[in-house]
Formats: structure tokens, sequence, C-alpha cells
């Protein structure tokens, strides 16, 4: 059971680095996940008063701060411009309406988790986290990075001309996914590139970069050896929910749908 | 009828949509005591030392409890009539931990927080045993659970704790080796099912405390007061006449709550310190401490002739009851007894089973009871035995169900006084447009639709031993009082037995007040289950309205000064047909309460000798996605026949309900161990039950037949309705795929590698 | 230490510890229709509504309530009543246990989205757990109650 001794509402992010420099210091997001260990914590700082729960738009990035909730990134407007219905797609499974409008962006994004849809979603755009002490890196080297007592403050993706799908397999509707599948393309310095993000494998997401130019009107059975090319450089393993070798298949056959369905929209 | 077979709210629904304080933790004292359990992280240990000293010094810590507080009389906490089929293997706490989540030691103090620490400080040093984990080799398994020499079976189940058998029949009519041997086709395979949880959304919960009297008060979310009653007396070992047992509103049970799974830690801890106190399961021991559905593995043999008459069934059944018997040998028994009847034609059955103990946690029961895993296997078999002969699933059973009249060899010689299940066939394949449906269409995009079918049956109480009894009394203004000791747990019986009460009686709903459960008040009744309430307190109502109009018509006509011959009772008025003369309900009511020598109250009792099964007819629609094996429920229709329904609104709800419950059964729950023994099926998170949006559309619809010998012409409906999805749902796969799954549930995993032609 | 926040319209305050959840502190305030199922976030049991939005008070720290509105089933008696009399003549409110977490959401629901579909409807449900009535008498008494309000409207 978890135990919270002390309290604090950090009145700026500079109190709250400060608080947080303390071995059972621990930041809190929205309380989803962290309820459940047994961690013994000092003093748990809370950063709902910092202004971070908002998601800005400019011309070149959604800036989204790290108390935004799950629901607020599911309903954004300008995200569903951009990316269609890819965003709410990894985010309406999670359990209910409730919990997203609680769980907090930067909560699943700092936990990296192995089921995580939020972070095989953000890992395949082209996203950045902002850290308080450790300035802006890009999300996939963050997703490497131990846990250490520096402060997530924001999510920035870079806006680019760059098309989304996102798919999953799950036992039940609301259930922790199978297998989570998140694909990206566009063009990066002039080449054609894939972005493939494969999470719940059921380690944390991964993402794979490929520079393939694929014609629009290629057969199926030429994309499916792309499909398990991409599928082929993840690691799998076994749990209760699948088998590793069930996982890659799931991996190759949501791939390739993602690729299709891309391939069809350029049509 | 006026009020039976009406849609009637329920008589607490306002209570339970405005969210008032009734159940069990909302009426606890807030000075009681905190109560938590200690539990065993080993499957198979012995307990060489307690220390408390540390846990003791805990500020706020109570007392700290062990199995040498314990008496040593071992009892059985299943909630059944005594003498209890079900063996003595228990104690409250026990030197020997069976299962991980076992019980060690009983912690109580005044805060939730003390305890939690408390719990920390205890040391115990084990003397870890080998764990028997699997079901499949624990009889005559040189590891016993039970090596104990004070078990004890009090009933000739054939069990055997020297030989890890919790019981063991065998049941036959007819030659059925010879008969399979004529056959022309013969189905021969073992099914699996595994071990469910009930999970109700109130977990078990139980406060206790001492009254002026010096009695044990147990107030709890159970089905069975009486039982609980008779159980604490025996764990504890005081006489009967010191508990007293109170049921609130139940926030669901479903047979989980047959079993007397929290009531003694609270009351061990009262009686022993005089305090009141309470436990509060949570999710997590809800699934690691419990009483889920018994796992079991079916071995069935089907046979049919040339053309589909089936001649022969052949079961086998090995019951996983893992730690304790509850249940054990009574659940079984309907693996056989209410799967093999469904087929009319058989000459011949034979069953036969084993039950045995492993170090899991105990099973218990859960909706079904048995039946459902002994139906999933054999509505499988015949489903194998349709493809194997080419023929249509449905086709086959139109040619072989039981039809009313018939005698039923394997239920007990009892003969199906009322059957629509024809008619109940015939209805579900309209609904679901089986023919243009039926065998599977192709989608496109990879997807592949197909349908599949399943019948169940069940009993309406158990025959010659379930015993209600009911009570009601006439009051001022002439309201009635209806006293039961059935337990309404969600499921409406307040309610339609009230509206039985109202129609005898030729009253209004408003009339009749229900009396909750209380055992120093209500009138005996062995409890809610095995389908009985309907059925069975049904009857003790119909029987005490009868005896009670006598009572309201005598006492009319003595205040008439006119012989009770002349007197008629309408409902309101007790009228003098000669004379026109009459006095009202309320005046009698009024009446009696001075100067008067006969108590205006009737008490009536039924048992039935036989147990009339309801029957339904399930078919489930699935898209399949070949290329994942993902499946998606598309629509599962249902055609009950359980008698004259008493409540339709309330039969509806408890059907989906039911049918929820199997399509969860059927899909993903799945009681999951570690080799160690360790359960990781402990939480929502990981123990998925079907959420809204997992159950696709469910439509429901009555066939009735009239049962002669229950309430209006009703039977049971609360546990034959969770039967046919796995079943059907495993049709439509095998319908849609050629894969035919034989373990539950049926994974998008294992259909993937079926249709690959591999096994998982 | 002390928290002050609005519950159910009313000023209140609570004494409570650096990890009590907001769960326990309503039960303890009398608001017996705060129910835990879980205890994992998966049920939907506890929800209330924070500020407005539906929340699960099994996973919110007391403490960080100050200042924040706060309101169970006691806090909208009327609107309970009346889409619990659509529950209950469907027999769907069977055990009760889940209805009062069902009810905010569904209360919330009909706030935030106009006219939903079936879909919407489950969806937006989909946290709220029942394990007694397999949701179609649940999603009859919605559809109904819909209706009568639509009904209402014009």
């Amino acid at each position: 059971m978890l135990t919270i001794n002390n309290y604090v509402k950090a009145k700026s992010l500079e109190e709250a680095y400060e608080l947080n420099q303390a071995r059972n210091a621990r930041v809190m997001g929205g309380m989803m996940w962290m309820r459940l260990g047994n961690a013994k914590v000092q003093t748990i700082i809370d950063l709902s008063d910092l202004g971070l729960d908002q998601i800005e738009e400019n011309d070149h990035v959604f800036k989204i701060g790290a108390m935004c909730t799950l629901r607020q990134l599911e309903q954004h407007e300008g995200l569903r411009e951009m990316y269609g219905d890819a965003i709410a797609k990894a985010l309406h499974h999670i359990v209910g309406v409730q919990f997203r409008n609680q769980a907090t962006v930067g909560g699943s994004i700092y936990g990296r988790f192995g089921f995580s849809d939020v972070l095989t979603c953000l890992l395949a755009l082209d996203t950045f986290v902002e850290l308080y002490n450790g300035g802006t890196i890009r999300l996939s080297e963050f997703v490497n990075h131990k846990s250490d007592k520096d402060i997530l403050v924001s999510i920035i993706i870079r806006k680019s001309n760059r098309k989304l799908r996102y798919d999953s397999i799950r036992q039940t509707k609301t259930d922790f996914p199978v297998l989570a599948c998140a694909v990206v393309t566009g063009p990066v310095h002039g080449k054609e590139t894939w972005y493939f993000s494969v999470g719940a494998r059921p380690m944390k997401a991964a993402v794979l970069e490929k520079e393939w130019e694929i014609p629009k009107d290629i057969s199926d059975e030429q994309l499916e050896i792309y499909a398990k090319e991409a599928a082929s450089q993840f690691t799998y393993g076994t749990n209760m929910r699948g088998s590793a070798k069930y996982r890659q298949h799931l991996a190759e056959v949501l791939i390739l749908r993602s690729m299709r369905s891309i391939l069809e929209e350029g049509r | 009828m006026r009020i039976v077979n009406q849609p009637v709210p329920k008589v607490d629904a306002k209570a339970l949509v405005t969210g008032q304080g009734v159940y069990t933790d909302d009426l606890a004292p807030s000075d009681c005591l905190i109560v938590k359990v200690l539990r065993s992280p080993h499957a198979h240990a012995l307990i060489k030392d307690i220390n408390l000293t540390r846990a003791l010094a805990v500020p706020g810590i109570e007392c700290i409890l062990t199995y040498e507080d314990c008496p040593d009389k071992r009892f059985t906490m299943a909630g059944q009539s005594y003498p209890e089929p079900s063996p003595y293997d228990r104690l409250i706490l026990d030197q020997r931990v069976r299962f991980v989540g076992d019980a060690v030691a009983v912690i109580a103090g005044n805060s939730k927080e003390a305890v939690n620490k408390a719990m920390k400080l205890i040391k115990v040093k084990y003397e870890v045993l080998e764990p028997l984990l699997d079901f499949r080799k624990a009889k005559d398994n040189p590891v016993l659970v039970h090596p104990e020499d004070n078990w004890q079976s009090l009933c000739p189940v054939g069990a055997d704790n020297k030989r890890n058998l919790c019981a063991h029949e065998e049941d036959s009519a007819g030659d059925i080796d010879s008969v399979l041997d004529s056959c022309e086709y013969v189905v021969d395979r073992v099914y699996h099912t595994k071990a469910n949880q009930q999970a109700m959304m109130e977990t078990f919960r139980t406060y206790t405390y001492l009254d002026a009297y010096g009695r044990l008060n147990i107030v709890s979310s159970t089905q069975v007061p009486f039982h609980v009653r008779r159980i604490l007396a025996n764990a504890l070992d005081i006489p009967k006449s010191k508990v007293r047992v109170i049921k609130p509103r139940i926030g669901g049970g479903f047979g989980a709550k047959q079993t007397v799974v929290t009531e003694v830690y609270p009351a061990l801890v009262t009686w022993k310190t005089g305090k009141p106190a309470k436990i509060i399961y949570t999710r997590e021991e809800s699934f690691i401490a419990s009483s889920p559905r018994h796992e079991m593995e079916v071995h069935v043999r089907v046979g049919a002739d040339k053309d589909g008459i089936i001649k022969g069934i052949d079961v086998y059944t090995l019951s996983n009851t893992g730690a304790f018997g509850e249940h054990g040998p009574t659940t079984v028994g309907l693996s056989g007894h209410k799967s093999i009847p469904l087929y009319g034609k058989a000459e011949a059955f034979r069953f036969v089973y084993d039950v045995v103990y492993t170090n899991v946690m105990s099973a218990g029961a859960y909706r079904g009871y048995g039946a459902t895993q002994g139906i999933f296997a054999v509505e499988s078999a015949v489903n194998e035995l349709a493809g194997k002969m080419g023929m249509d699933p449905v086709v086959l059973r139109e040619k072989n169900i039981v039809r009313e009249g018939q005698v039923m060899p394997a239920y007990y010689g009892e003969t199906a006084n009322s059957c629509a299940l024809d008619r109940c066939l015939q209805r579900a394949k309209e609904m679901i447009d089986w023919d243009s449906k039926y065998p599977c269409r192709d989608m496109g995009n990879d997807k592949v639709r197909s349908v599949g079918v399943a019948m169940a049956m069940q009993g309406s109480g158990i025959s010659a031993l379930d015993t209600a009894s009911v009570g009601i009394k006439v009051n001022d203004d002439g309201f009635y009082s209806l006293m039961i000791g059935a337990t309404d747990m969600g499921t409406g019986c307040d309610t339609i037995l009230a509206q039985m009460a109202a129609e005898c009686l030729d009253c209004e709903m408003e009339d009749i007040i229900v009396h909750g459960v209380d055992t120093d008040s209500s009138p005996y009744d062995c409890g809610s289950y095995a389908s009985s309430t309907t059925y069975v307190t049904g009857m003790a109502v119909v029987r005490t309205c009868e005896a009670l109009r006598d009572k309201i018509c005598a006492k009319g006509a003595a205040y008439l000064n006119c012989p009770v011959g002349d007197i008629e009772f309408d409902g309101n008025q007790v009228v003098n047909l000669k004379t026109g003369e009459s006095i009202s309900r309320a005046e009698i009511g009024n009446r009696v309460m001075c100067s008067n020598e006969d108590a205006l109250y009737a008490s009536e009792a039924f048992s039935s000798p036989i147990s009339p099964p309801p029957f339904m007819v399930g078919m489930a629609e699935v898209e399949i996605d070949k290329a994942t094996g993902q499946l998606e429920l598309i629509d599962y229709v249902a055609v009950v026949d359980c008698g004259t329904v008493v409540n339709p609104n309330l039969a509806r709800v408890q059907t989906e309900g039911g049918i929820a419950q199997g399509i969860g059964m059927a899909l993903y729950e799945d009681v999951v161990y570690s080799d160690k023994g360790k359960n990781y099926s402990n939480s929502f998170m990981q123990y998925k039950i079907p959420s809204r949006l997992d159950v696709g559309e469910i439509r429901v619809e009555f066939e009735s037949s009239y049962e002669p010998t229950g309430p209006f012409g009703a039977k049971s409906i609360g546990e034959i309705v969770i039967n046919t999805p796995p079943p059907a749902i495993v049709n439509a796969v095998q319908n849609a795929t050629g894969v035919m799954i034989r373990e539950l549930p049926v994974t998008s995993e294992k259909i993937y590698w079926g249709m690959r032609g591999q096994n998982l | 230490m002390e928290v002050k926040f609005i519950l159910n319209g009313k000023q209140t305050a609570a004494e409570v510890g650096a990890d009590t959840i907001l769960l326990d502190v309503l039960r303890s305030l009398g608001c017996h229709s705060v129910k835990c199922g879980c205890e994992t976030t998966n049920c939907g049991l506890c929800t209330v509504w924070i500020d407005g939005r539906s929340r699960l008070s099994c996973s919110v720290l007391a403490a960080a309530m100050e200042g924040h509105e706060i309101t169970t089933l006691e806090g909208v008696k009327e609107d309970a009543e009346e889409f619990g009399r659509f529950l209950a003549n469907e027999g769907a409110e069977q055990c009760g246990f889940c209805s009062p977490g069902f009810i905010m959401n569904v209360l919330a629901m009909v706030k935030e989205l106009h006219n939903p579909d079936i879909e919407g409807i489950k969806e937006y449900l989909s946290g709220n757990l029942c394990r007694c009535t397999g949701y179609m008498g649940q999603l009859r008494a919605i559809q109904k109650y819909l209706q009568s309000k639509e009904e209402v409207c014009s």
C-alpha cells in the first residue's frame, strides 16, 4: 500500500524541482498507477497549480502540458484535424471516461509503461519532452532513460506533413492491449520515411524508422513483405495476454493494415 | 393475473437509485474494530512459529489471533442444509496453510493504518511443503492436502481425505458401452472449464457485535443467513442460540455468498474481545481467497445412429475443489445430471465423477453450479457430433431434445412436467435468422461471421431438501407484513414474493411490506441458492396466503356474527353473502389489536419432492478476423422457458445479466496461477469481466410452459441463464472457422493458432 | 491537514492525511452512495464529479481537493430520482451497488454529449462495470430517459 507523509502543492516549477530532489519525494500525476504500488513517499508534489493543464497549438507545434488529462488529448480539435481519429483511437480504450478525466499525459509518458497506448502513439510522431532540468529531448531518447529526479513539464509534437494510424488488439475493449501499434509516414529531408511504434509487446513501446519509398499501387503480397520486415525488428514476450509468437504475428497484421490504409488515402 | 406476470418495479428501487446507505458497510457502527487477515505466501506450508511481539506493540492494535486461539473442531464454510455434503475440513485458522492467500492470522485494531502496519510486523516461520497444483494428478498423490485425522465427511459422498478425494460417485442406466459400440457416429472428447469469479460488485463483508443479551450479532452480505448461524456456532464452538444473523441489502452474490467467506473473522474478534468488529474484503482478497467456480475437466462420449438419433451419453467429470471442499461434492453432480437429460431419446447413460483437493483457493458456488461446466462439455460434444455427421446442429437437436411428459433417467428419474424447449429452439432460430446465417458468411476484409447454438437446463431448488417457510401478519389498517427468510441479493425476490402475496390476497403491492432477513424473527428458509426462491419460497407464500385468507374469513365471520360458510373475502372486505353486511380488512386489522386471542398471522412451509427444470436455448452470432483470430460478439439471442414469468422485467434482466457473465466465461474470464500457486488474476485489471462494449446485443424472449407444481406455474430463472454462452460461442467459432476450442476461455490467440492448424 | 472544499453545494472542511483518498473522506462525511468496488480504478463505482467532471474518487488524494467543488449522488437527488425511475422501470437497478457511480456518469454524459447514439453511450459509460444486468436494461433506461428529455425540450 502506498503511504504518503506530506502533500505539497508546488507554487513554481523551481520549488517542485527542489522538493523532488529528496530521496523519497515523488511528483504526482493522476494518481492512477502510483497508488497501486507500495511506495513509502515522504513528500508528494502536486503540479496542478502550475498551468500545465493546457494544450497549446501554434504553427509549428502542439505543446501538451504534463498535467493535461488523457481526455483533453482525446478531444483536442487541433490534433483531430492534423491526425484524424488516430489519437482518439489510441485513447478511448483506456478504462473509461472517468479514468481519462484524471490520468495525465505527463504521468503516462513519465511512467514509460509497457502497456501504454499513449506512449506507443506519441512515439511514432515527431515528439519531444520538455524536462525542467534536462532540456527538451526526443521522446524516443527519453523512453530509454531511467527514472530520475527531473520533472516532465510538457510534451511537444512537432507539426509536419505526416499521417498517423493507430490500432490495437485487446481481449476486452477496455483491457490493456495484447499489442498496440502506431504507424506514421511523411517526408523527412525530402525522403519518404516510415515510423513504426509497437507497444505492449508486452515490453514498452519502441520506434523503428525506415526510409521506404512505397508505390501507392503496391500489391498486398509486396506490402506484406514490408510489414513483416518492420515487425521482425522488434522483440516480443509472453504473458497472460498472449505469447511472443502471436504478438509478432499481430504486429505484422496491424502494421500491414495501417500501411495499407495510409497508402489508400494517398491514392 | 393482476400483479403476477406484470413488470412491477422493485420494492427497494428508490433506495437503491438514490444511493441510500443500505448495505453492510453503510450500516456498520463507526467504532468497529477494523479486521484484516494475514495471508500465506506459500501454497502449502506448516506454520512453525508466529512472532507477534512487534506487531502487538503498534498503537491501536486490539488483538492478533492465530491458530492457537481457535477451536480445533473442523467445520465447513459451505452454506448448505445440515448435515452438509461438504466435508468438515476447515478451522478458522489452521497450522497448515493450503493455498497462497490462506488465512494465517487475524488482526484487529482501531484503524486501517494500524492494522496494516501491524500486519507487516508479524514474523511467521513456515516449513514450506510441496504443493499439489495439478488437479489431474491429485487423486492418490503422495502429497495430501488434508492429512489430518479430525477431517470428517458427514454424508456418504465417496470422500476420502487420504486419497485427496472430496467426492466420488457413479450413476448409470442401460448398457452405455454396448449402446455406443452400436452407434454409427461417436464423439469422444475432453473439455476443460476454468475457475471463474462471481465478481459481484460488493465484495465480501461482515460486521459483528455483542448485544444486550451477550449474543453474537452478525450483519453480513450473505445469501444464507440461517446457515451462517449454524456455521458460526460450529466454527466458534458456541451454542446456536448465541448467534443472530441479519442480512441487509446485498450488492450481488451469484453464489459467492453461499459460502461463509468473511463472517468467521470479525465474529472471532468480537467473541474474544466483546467489541464490535468489521471486515471489508478488498477486491484482491475477493479474488484470491474466496469461492470461485470449480474448474472441471469433462470427458464426454456421445453416440448417434445413422439418422442422428442420440443413443447414449457417457460423462466423466474431474472437478477441482481446491484447498477445501465447499460445494465440492454437490456442484459436480450437476455436470451430468443437468446436461445429459437435455437429450430425450438416449437409451443409456453413464455419469462418473471424482472431486479432488489441490493447493489452490477453495472453489464454491457460482451460478450454474456445475451444470454450466457439464453443459459446456455435452453441448460442445453434440456440436462436434453435428459437425462429424455434416448435420446442422439445430436440426440434430430438433431430432433429439427432451419433450414435455418424458421421463428423464439421468435427472433422478423425474418427468418433464413442463417443457417448452422445442418452442424455445424454434423461436431462437427465428430471432437470429439461423437458416440464412448458418454455417457462415464471408464478410470481406478478412472477416467471417457465423452463428452457434446451445441449450441448457437447471433445477428449481434442491428436491426433497430445500425448505422455505413464510409468515404473513395483518397489522393496523390491514396492511400486511410479509416475512421471509429468502435473501434478495438484487435479484428482486422481495418484490416477486410480494407480487405473489398481493395476487393471492387480492390486494395492491403497497399493502404489503417485506421484512428483510433476521434469523431471530424471520421464518426459516435455507436461503437463496440452487434457483430455489421463486419456486420453493414462492409456493410457501402461496400456502401462507391461503391459510391467512382462512383466518381473515374466520375473524370477519366472528365480527359479523355469522358462520364462516356465509363469508367471502374479496381482498378489501369480508362480506356476509346472505346479508350483504361487511367489514373491511382495515377494521379487522385494527380490531384484532384489542381483546383478541387469535393472532391474525399465518405461516406455512414448503419443500418439493421434485425440482422442475427450466429450459433455454441460446444462439450467438460472432464475427472473426481471420488474420488475427479476434472475435467480436455481434448478437446473442436467448429464449427461456422458466414456466410462468412472475415479473417480466426482472426475469429479462436476470437473463441478460446471466448471459453477460456467460460471455465473460466464454471469452476471457480465467483464474490463472503461477507454477508456485500464486494467483495472478487478483484485480479487475487482470481478471476482466465484460464491460458494456463487450457484450454485443443481447435479446431475450420467453416461451412459457406451465409448471403444475410451481406458484402460478412458475419455475426458476436465476442460474440457467449463464449456461449457454460458452458452448454457443464455441459452436459459432467452429462454424466460422472449423476450429474447435475445447478449453475455455476462447481467446483470439487460440482461434488464430487453430486456424493455422496448431494448438496453442 | 485540513482541506476545505464545496461538497454538494455546501462549504465543507475535513481533517485528512496526505495519503487519504477522497472516497474515504466522502463516506466519512455521510455520502454513503460513494462505493468502492475494486481499488484499481477499473469499476467506476466510486464516480463523483470534481468541478463538474466525472472522476474516480478512489484515486483522488483528498489533500488535493482544496477549493474544489465535489458532487456526489446525494447532491443531485432530483436528477437521480428522475433517471432512477427509468432504471427501476426496466428492473435494471438490480443489486444497486453500482447504481450511484453509474448514475453520476449518466448524468455527466447528459451534460456533455448531445443526443449520443448507442455506441456513444456505451463508450462514455464503459468505465462503469455492472455484474448483474448485462447492461441491456441500463441502455433501455438511458434511451427512454434521453427521449423523455428530448420531448420536454421540444
